[in-house]
């Protein structure tokens, strides 16, 4: 769930098809830096209407996925 | 009663410092500081001290105001990077141009000139007539110069208001959110002989990207509902003056309020992050620019370590 909304936000952010995005897909082979991870995952809180605290910098999908479900699962 | 702006100053050491000064000692580029960050160049200081730069700003705010310094009921100075820690910097800024009030330092770190503005509104509806406001930092003693993270991002400089009692601070907003693990600088570590705990380096430093979304955060929350307070709409501000962070924080929030880029001033391409500086060094930039026309409504938003922001609404 959290890998399709993903996907979904970050096609829309650079613009491009979701069906590129996998979880192995790196930030850097999409051309989005830090600060786009940042603001993406500022949209993902509002849509799912939690807060992540952000510590650690992400260098594939799957890596800010899995970051972002083991936030979900601890309360 | 508020009050009304009747002159701004500002000062910048003579320093220039380049992204590619910066590359020849630490492992960073001008394209990336500039993607990122969107700075180009900074001032850092060399032999100036905060209190010469916020002398000549301050010099300059009274001179537009056409009053003397003796007619100032109180000096407030917005800072974190003074000279000492006592005196306060409005104190020596008192002495240096011969004024005769009280004077006190506020620290809210970046938020803090309009956390100072604010508090100055609370003394002229007590009946004050004049009161000089400034920002002023030396942040470059606070840079660990090895850590390319943040070493690019921060410059020097100070800022100058002079306010008339008057009318024309529309709203205001300060909020605190306490947190010092995002955004802090230690204070300097000393020699007790008593103390046994481990002291940090009295650098700064940042997890950018959780300042970052509080940034961008704060800054739209707080501009709509200055706006709001002030019985205004978004199109209403005629400018909008940011804290100088980052470039990127400043363009995200203008796209998320629906604000043209062009009204939404910056200098931090030239200046870098001057902390509490920044805000008065901008409004003295737009004040002497010619663009403002009687009338115009200026917002004004600032966020910082605390975590602090803050945001007013003033009419020109």
């Amino acid at each position: 769930m959290v890998f399709e909304k993903m996907a979904a936000i970050i096609a829309e952010h650079i613009g491009g098809d979701v069906a590129d995005i996998t979880m192995d897909t790196t930030f850097e082979e999409l051309e989005v830096d830090s600060l786009d991870t940042v603001e993406m995952v500022m949209k993902l809180e509002e849509d799912l209407e939690i807060e992540l605290e952000l510590e650690e910098s992400f260098e594939t999908v799957g890596e800010l996925v899995a970051f972002v479900e083991s936030k979900l699962v601890t309360p | 009663m508020s009050f009304r702006i009747i002159g701004t100053g500002s000062s910048l050491p003579s320093r220039v410092v380049t992204n590619d000064d910066l590359s020849t000692f630490l492992d960073t580029s001008d394209e990336w500081i500039s993607q990122r960050v969107g700075i180009s160049e900074r001032r850092i200081c060399t032999t100036e001290s905060v209190a010469q730069l916020a002398h000549k700003a301050a010099k300059a705010a009274l001179e537009m105001g056409g009053i003397t310094p003796l007619e100032l009921d109180m000096i407030i100075c917005a800072t974190i990077s003074a000279d000492y820690l006592a005196p306060s910097l409005a104190c020596t800024v008192q002495q240096s141009i011969g004024a005769n009030c009280p004077a006190m330092d506020i620290n809210a770190a970046c938020s803090g000139f309009i956390y100072a503005l604010d508090t100055a509104a609370g003394f002229f509806a007590r009946g004050f007539k004049k009161i000089m406001v400034l920002g002023a930092e030396r942040l470059s003693k606070l840079i660990d110069w090895n850590d390319r993270s943040t070493a690019v991002i921060f410059g020097d400089g100070a800022g100058a208001m002079v306010l008339e009692a008057g009318d024309a601070y529309l709203s205001s907003k300060l909020q605190a959110k306490g947190n010092s693990d995002v955004l802090s600088i230690p204070q300097p570590i000393g020699h007790s002989v008593y103390y046994e705990n481990e002291m940090p380096q009295p650098y700064i430093f940042m997890n950018g990207q959780e300042t970052y979304k509080f940034a961008v955060n704060a800054m739209c929350a707080d501009i709509i509902d200055v706006v709001k307070l002030a019985g205004l709409e978004l199109d209403d501000i005629s400018w909008v003056i940011p804290h100088q962070a980052n470039a990127r924080i400043i363009d995200t929030s203008a796209k998320r309020l629906g604000i043209a880029p062009e009204r939404c001033l910056k200098n931090i391409d030239r200046t870098g992050n001057t902390s509490a500086a920044s805000i008065p060094i901008l409004c003295d930039e737009l004040f002497r620019s010619g663009k403002l026309n009687d009338g115009d409504y200026i917002a004004m938003s600032s966020f910082g370590a605390g975590l602090t922001s803050a945001a007013c609404v003033v009419r020109y």
